[in-house]
C-alpha cells in the first residue's frame, strides 16, 4: 500500500516536474494504516474535502501528494524528507500521531520548510527558527473550557477518574488548575487503564466523597467505562468531559448512562445549531457539503476538520506569500513561513487562529462549545 | 471502607475473577497435556467477544479469514509431512481434518448469517468459529517442536502471541467493541444488587471446572490426555496419540476462552489487543494453583479478582502492581515447594 502511494506519488512528481513549474506543491502526510488509522483516515478525508472547497490561490493550481506513515514516527520523518529533498514541496501538513507530527517538525525545522500541525504538539519554539505551527486545541485549554462551565453550574465538589497514562495526568491537571477557595474543589485521583474489565472500586471511591459532578480524563469507547458504573450505582449528579470522548462509538457503548454528559469540543461538531453569527457556522456547512462531495460519506468526526482548519491557514498564507515570490523556490518557503506566523483572526470550523512566532498553538476559548448528549445526539449548549 | 462497600468490591471481585478462573483452567488444561503454556489464550477470549459483536452488527467477522488462513497453512504443512514420511494412504484423512473441517465451519457460518440468527444462535456460530483457531496454531507452531523444553515453547508462545495481536488489528480494527447483555435480571444478596451477567459468568466457571475434574478423573480419553502430560513416549507405547490428545486440548481450551469471552462481551468494552491483560491476570491464578490442579487454578484466579477489585479501591493506579506482585511470594512459596498452608494462598 505504502509502495504503491510512493509510487504514483513519484510519477505523479515526475509528471508534474515536466510540466509545470509554478504549482505550488503541498507534502500531506497522514497515517492509513497502523494503530492510528482510525483518526489519521479521517484526516486524510478531510484533505480530500478541502481540496474540493478550495484547489487554487490566486490562479495557481494547489498540487497535493499524500503518503502513508503507517502510524510510525521514523516512517514519517522519511516521508517528510522525501517530500522536501525529491518532491520539492513548498509545505508540509501532517500527521496523526503526536510522536510522529513532532519527528516531522524536526525535520522542517532542519530543512527550513513551513509545517502546518494537524496533531497537538507540545513545547516552546525557538521563535527565531520557527518552521511550524499546531492547528488543534491544546488540551490546558480543553480542560479549562470544562471547568469554566463546572463554575457556571455552581458545582463545588468535583470527582475525578481517568485513563492512567498521560492524557489522564494532563485533564487531571487541569481541572486542579482552577480550583479555587470558594468554588470548584476536585476531590478525587483515581484511575483506570484502556484495557480494564472493571472501575467499581474506583468509582466507590469517586462516590465516596460525595460529589455534585464527576469530570471524566478518558477518551474513546473507553471513557464510557466509569459512566456505565457511575450508572449502575445511581448517581444522579452531573458529568463532564473532554472532546476525547466524543465518537460515534462512545454514544454507542455509553447509551443511557452516558445521557447528559457535557464535553468541551470545537464548534464544527454541532454545526446545525449554532447562531448563524458564529464565525464557524456557513464554514462548518460548507465544510460538510465539501467532505460529502469529496468522500461520499457524510462527516461523523472532529479530526477530519482539523485538516480542513490546515488547509484554511495554508490558502490565506499563500495568497499573501505569492505577492513577493514565486513557488518551488527557496524565498517562497520563507515567505510562507512568515505569513503563516502571520495569521490574524483567520476563522476556521473549529476556531479563530492568530499566530505568532514563540508558541505552536493560536487558539483562544472561542474554539471551544460545550456540548450536552441528548439522546445519542450531541447538542449545543451556549 | 464500610460494610456494604466490602461487600460491593467482593462481589464485583468474584464475577472479574470467574472470568479470570475459565481462562486459568484453560491454561492449566493446555498446559499438562502439551507442556506448551499458551499465552495467546487470552487473545482468543477477545477475538471471540469481537467476533460475536461483529455478528450482532450482521457483518462478516474477521475472524472467517484468520481461520481460512491457519487452515491452508496447517493443511499444507501436514501434507508435506505426510509426503516425506511416504504415508500417502493419510493424506486425505489430514486434508479432510485439517482444512475441510474448519472450511465447512466457515460455510455454516457464511450461511447462516442470511438468516438474521436470533442471539443464542450467534453465540453458538462465534464459539465454531473460535475453535479451530488453536488446534490449527498448535499444528503450525507447537507441534514441529512438540518435544522442546518447556522455556522454548513459553518463548514460541510469547511470539505467537504478539504475531496474533498483529493479526486482530488487521482482521478486527482498531475500534472497541461491547455486546447486548445476556440477560438484564437482578438480584438482591443481603441488600447488594447483582447483576444477572454475574450470576451467569459465575455458574459458567463452576460448571466448567466440575466438568473438567469429572472429565480428567473418569473418563478414558481424560485419563489418556494425562497419561500424555506425564510421559509422551510411554503414552504412544500405550497406543496414545500425543499428537491427537493435544488437539482434543486445545479445542475444549478454547471452548472454555471462548465462553470467558463471551461472557465479558457485555460487561466490558473489548479491543483486539485486550486479551493480553486477561490472559496474564488468569497466568497468574494458573500459578497459584501450581499450573497442575484445576480447582487450585480456580481459586488462584478467583484471588486475583477479588485482590484486583480491592486495589482498585485502595489504590487505583497502583491496581496491577499490586497483582502482579502477587507472583512473586507465589512462586517462592512455590520454588521453596515445602508444605504449604491455605492462608498463603489467600493473602
Amino acid at each position: 500500500m505504502r509502495k504503491m502511494l510512493s509510487l504514483t506519488a513519484l510519477i505523479g512528481g515526475l509528471v508534474a516536474a515536466s510540466t509545470a513549474q509554478a504549482d505550488i506543491t503541498i507534502g500531506f502526510v497522514t497515517s492509513l494504516s497502523g494503530p492510528g488509522a482510525s483518526i489519521g483516515i479521517p484526516y486524510g478525508r478531510g484533505i480530500q474535502a478541502a481540496m474540493e472547497y478550495k484547489s487554487e490561490v490566486n490562479g495557481e493550481k494547489i498540487k497535493l501528494i499524500q503518503l502513508d506513515d503507517g502510524s510510525d514516527p521514523s516512517a514519517a520523518t522519511r516521508n517528510a524528507r522525501k517530500l522536501i529533498e525529491e518532491e520539492k514541496v513548498d509545505l508540509l501538513i501532517g500527521t496523526a500521531t503526536a510522536p510522529s507530527t513532532i519527528a516531522m517538525m524536526a525535520v522542517a525545522t532542519e530543512l527550513k520548510v513551513p509545517m502546518i500541525a494537524v496533531s497537538p504538539v507540545i513545547g516552546q519554539p525557538n521563535p527565531a527558527d520557527q518552521w511550524g505551527i499546531s492547528v488543534p486545541q491544546p488540551a490546558s485549554l480543553l480542560v479549562k473550557v470544562v471547568a469554566d462551565r463546572m463554575k457556571r453550574d455552581a458545582m463545588k465538589n468535583i470527582g475525578y477518574i481517568g485513563f492512567s497514562d498521560a492524557w489522564g495526568d494532563l485533564v487531571y491537571n487541569g481541572a486542579k488548575a482552577v480550583e479555587t477557595e470558594d468554588g470548584i474543589k476536585v476531590l478525587t485521583n483515581e484511575r483506570y487503564a484502556r484495557v480494564d474489565t472493571s472501575v467499581t472500586g474506583q468509582i466507590l471511591k469517586v462516590l465516596a466523597v460525595r460529589p455534585d459532578a464527576v469530570l471524566i480524563g478518558g477518551s474513546g469507547t473507553q471513557g464510557a467505562l466509569p459512566l456505565l458504573a457511575l450508572g449502575e450505582r445511581g448517581f444522579k449528579g452531573k458529568t463532564y468531559g473532554t472532546v476525547a470522548l466524543v465518537n460515534p462509538d462512545f454514544v454507542r457503548v455509553g447509551g443511557k448512562a452516558a445521557e447528559g454528559i457535557q464535553v468541551s469540543a470545537g464548534p464544527v461538531i454541532v454545526a446545525e445549531q449554532l447562531p448563524d453569527n458564529h464565525f464557524a457556522k456557513k464554514l462548518a456547512l460548507d465544510f460538510r457539503a465539501a467532505f460529502l462531495k469529496a468522500n461520499n460519506v457524510p462527516t461523523t468526526d472532529g479530526f477530519s476538520a482539523y485538516s480542513f482548519d490546515g488547509w484554511r491557514i495554508f490558502t490565506s498564507a499563500a495568497e499573501r506569500a505569492l505577492k513577493t515570490a514565486k513557488p518551488g523556490t527557496v524565498e517562497f518557503r520563507k515567505a510562507m513561513r512568515d505569513e503563516i506566523l502571520n495569521t490574524k483572526e483567520l476563522s476556521g470550523v473549529h476556531a479563530v487562529y492568530n499566530f505568532k512566532a514563540g508558541a505552536y498553538h493560536g487558539v483562544d476559548e472561542r474554539a471551544l462549545v460545550i456540548v450536552r448528549l441528548n439522546n445519542g445526539a450531541w447538542t449545543y449548549e451556549p | 471502607m464500610t460494610a456494604d462497600i466490602a461487600a460491593i468490591l467482593a462481589i464485583d471481585g468474584i464475577a472479574t475473577g470467574a472470568v479470570y478462573a475459565l481462562v486459568a483452567i484453560g491454561t492449566v488444561l493446555i498446559f499438562t497435556v502439551t507442556r506448551v503454556i499458551f499465552i495467546p489464550f487470552g487473545d482468543i477470549a477477545a477475538f471471540t467477544a469481537l467476533t460475536l459483536a461483529a455478528l450482532d452488527a450482521r457483518q462478516l467477522p474477521g475472524t472467517v479469514g484468520l481461520v481460512v488462513v491457519l487452515a491452508c497453512m496447517a493443511c499444507a504443512m501436514e501434507v508435506v509431512s505426510l509426503a516425506r514420511a511416504g504415508e500417502f494412504r493419510a493424506v486425505p484423512k489430514a486434508v479432510l481434518g485439517y482444512l475441510v473441517l474448519p472450511l465447512i465451519v466457515v460455510g455454516i457460518v457464511w450461511l447462516t448469517m442470511r438468516f438474521n440468527p436470533p442471539m443464542p444462535v450467534r453465540i453458538v456460530l462465534a464459539l465454531l468459529l473460535i475453535m479451530p483457531i488453536s488446534p490449527l496454531l498448535d499444528r503450525i507452531v507447537f507441534r514441529p517442536i512438540a518435544d522442546a523444553s518447556v522455556l522454548l515453547l513459553l518463548t514460541v508462545s510469547v511470539a505467537l502471541h504478539f504475531a496474533l495481536v498483529g493479526l486482530g488489528l488487521l482482521f478486527f480494527g482498531p475500534e472497541g467493541v461491547r455486546t447486548e447483555p445476556l440477560t438484564s435480571m437482578a438480584i438482591e444478596i443481603a441488600g447488594v444488587h447483582v447483576s444477572g451477567q454475574t450470576v451467569l459468568i459465575l455458574a459458567a466457571a463452576l460448571v466448567f471446572s466440575g466438568l473438567l475434574f469429572l472429565f480428567f478423573d473418569f473418563t478414558l480419553v481424560g485419563k489418556a490426555l494425562r497419561a500424555t502430560a506425564l510421559n509422551r513416549t510411554g503414552a504412544r507405547l500405550m497406543g496414545i496419540r500425543p499428537a491427537r490428545a493435544g488437539t482434543i486440548a486445545y479445542l475444549l481450551g478454547s471452548l472454555m476462552a471462548g465462553v470467558s469471552g463471551i461472557l465479558i462481551a457485555p460487561v466490558n468494552t473489548i479491543f483486539y489487543d485486550s486479551g493480553f491483560l486477561l490472559g496474564l491476570k488468569a497466568f497468574v491464578g494458573a500459578i497459584v494453583g501450581g499450573m497442575a490442579s484445576y480447582p487450585g487454578a480456580a481459586l488462584g484466579a478467583f484471588g486475583v479478582g477479588i485482590i484486583e477489585s480491592f486495589a482498585s479501591f485502595q489504590s487505583s493506579t497502583l491496581k496491577d502492581v499490586i497483582v502482579f506482585s502477587l507472583l512473586i511470594p507465589v512462586l517462592l512459596w512455590r520454588s521453596l515447594a515445602s508444605q504449604h498452608s491455605e492462608e498463603e494462598v489467600e493473602e
